[in-house]
């Protein structure tokens, strides 16, 4: 988005190298994490609210076995399930701190992401949902900003939901529950922490199915290229 | 560009086989198999050496305390001890100390005690709260004097996990000084019972279930945890790949 004054079909810089690295390492690493997250759970496919919670207690949630097409590995192993689950961790929570801060500094996050007063308008709102639920999509200048959806969509997830994520996956650990107790108060105890890691991990995949799906719908090949190259062509203006 | 469920699924699938295939690599086995010893770490780097579990009040107590692993050891050795009351198990503790010893439980009963409310977390996800009554470890190192060669405390039980091989678990000495580590004889007020691990079990409340080694019947202080079993410091890291490290 550093370019001067783009106009319809020429290729612009769309995406810093920041970005582009952790979106690919996040795919890798999100993709790790859902699924071997997937087979942890098939331990014990039960949740409950609180500070306990095991079989004789009550649950809000009891679901079968995941597949083993969605779970890695994809026959049961625990403890490989953890493997990879807790290398993979840490690289992602350190790759988003790093991220944030890199993007506050760089002005990504004032220049790009943060609402403008025009952007929370009620009117302005309506009209943005209405052309997302007709596909139609922005072209030209407005191409090369984003709208008041993708910036809710994309703050709410860099800002709310991989960071609850972490600290719930954090709150589930023993040793962390000794070094940092306050986890544990703010979620309202290890199972409600539990519950919260899953519902923020389906609503990642939620988002993730979302972001696919808008991909494909503005054009994959120059949406795809942009993410890898950086390079975007602007859509042309509809007559 | 339209993808199918089927299309999604064969994606998956096939990433999936990928990423198992990557983990029977060696070097990718290390890899993953050291994400513990960064997590050991970094958790000890954020934690005072004795920073305690937390601890909870009598009303946030389980209603039912969930027993795992093994249930009842049914050894014919073990069935001889429950049948009297356990007045004949001593609990040995050898290896590199001054002094061994040979407590009953009576003895233990002796010592002074902790009483703690902490939060029992399986590695499986559940987790159940209890009240647990002891003697702290720290007590009984003490009287048997470690040798300064001592790393590791290795526990021996009497459970036989199948083809002659009883349960064992091992923690380190910041582990084994830790004021909440606790030889256990009572859970909610009321002796142990054999599915939680009478006559005493081990406590180590910053790690999970499966360091809480049941049917204690001795403590070996060793230098090394090599030529112990598998070597890997417990049952389930020798036989199923659980870290050793398990505050995590």
């Amino acid at each position: 988005m550093d370019s001067p004054t783009p106009t319809d079909g020429i290729t612009v810089k769309r995406h810093r190298l920041s970005t582009r690295l952790w979106h690919w390492l996040n795919a890798a690493l999100l993709y790790v994490l859902f699924t071997s997250g997937l087979g942890i759970f098939n331990a014990h496919p039960r949740l409950y609210w609180g500070q306990y919670g095991a079989n004789f207690d009550h649950t809000w949630l009891e679901l079968e076995r995941f597949p083993g097409w969605i779970t890695l590995p994809g026959l049961y192993n625990l403890a490989m399930s953890r493997h990879w689950h807790l290398t993979a961790a840490p690289i992602f929570a350190f790759a988003l701190l790093f991220y944030m801060l890199w993007s506050l500094a760089n002005r990504h996050v004032t220049r790009d992401l943060a609402f403008r007063r025009d952007d929370l308008r009620p009117r302005h709102i309506w009209q943005d949902i209405k052309d997302h639920a007709r596909l139609r999509f922005p072209t030209g200048q407005a191409a090369l900003r984003y709208n008041v959806l993708q910036k809710a969509s994309y703050v709410g997830v860099i800002f709310i939901l991989l960071p609850l994520v972490i600290l719930t996956g954090l709150t589930m650990a023993p040793g962390m529950n000794a070094a940092w107790p306050w986890l544990v108060d703010l979620f309202g105890g290890r199972q409600s922490a539990r519950s919260l890691h899953f519902i923020a991990a389906f609503a990642l995949a939620a988002f993730f199915i979302v972001h696919i799906l808008m991909v494909i719908l503005a054009g994959p090949i120059n949406e795809v290229r942009s993410m890898i190259t950086g390079r975007y062509r602007v859509p042309e203006e509809r007559p | 560009m339209i993808l199918t469920r089927r299309m999604a699924l064969l994606g998956a699938g096939a990433m999936l086989t990928g990423c198992d295939r990557l983990a029977s690599h060696d070097s990718v086995r290390k890899a993953l198999f050291s994400a513990e010893n960064f997590h050991r770490w970094a958790q000890r780097s954020l934690m005072a050496r004795d920073a305690l579990a937390q601890e909870f009040s009598p009303d946030q107590i389980s209603p039912i305390f969930r027993a795992n692993g093994t249930a009842n050891p049914n050894t014919p050795a073990y069935k001889a001890l429950w049948r009297n009351g356990f007045a004949d198990w001593r609990l040995a503790v050898t290896g590199l100390v001054e002094r061994p010893l040979s407590l009953s439980l009576a003895q233990l009963r002796t010592l002074p005690h902790r009483e703690q409310i902490p939060r029992h977390d399986c590695v499986e996800g559940w987790s159940a709260i209890g009240k647990w009554r002891g003697v702290p470890l720290r007590t009984i190192l003490e009287g048997a004097r470690l040798r300064d060669s001592v790393r590791y405390l290795v526990f021996r039980c009497a459970d036989d996990m199948g083809g002659g091989r009883p349960y064992y678990e091992s923690i380190d000495l910041i582990d084994a000084f830790h004021p909440q580590t606790i030889l256990a004889f009572a859970l909610n007020d009321a002796p142990l019972t054999v599915a939680n691990g009478a006559p005493v079990r081990l406590r180590v409340e910053r790690q999970l279930g499966y360091k809480q080694a049941k049917y204690l019947m001795g403590i070996e202080a060793v230098a090394t945890l090599d030529g112990i079993g598998k070597g890997k410091g417990g049952f389930w890291e020798d036989v199923a790949g659980y870290d050793w490290y398990a505050g995590i």
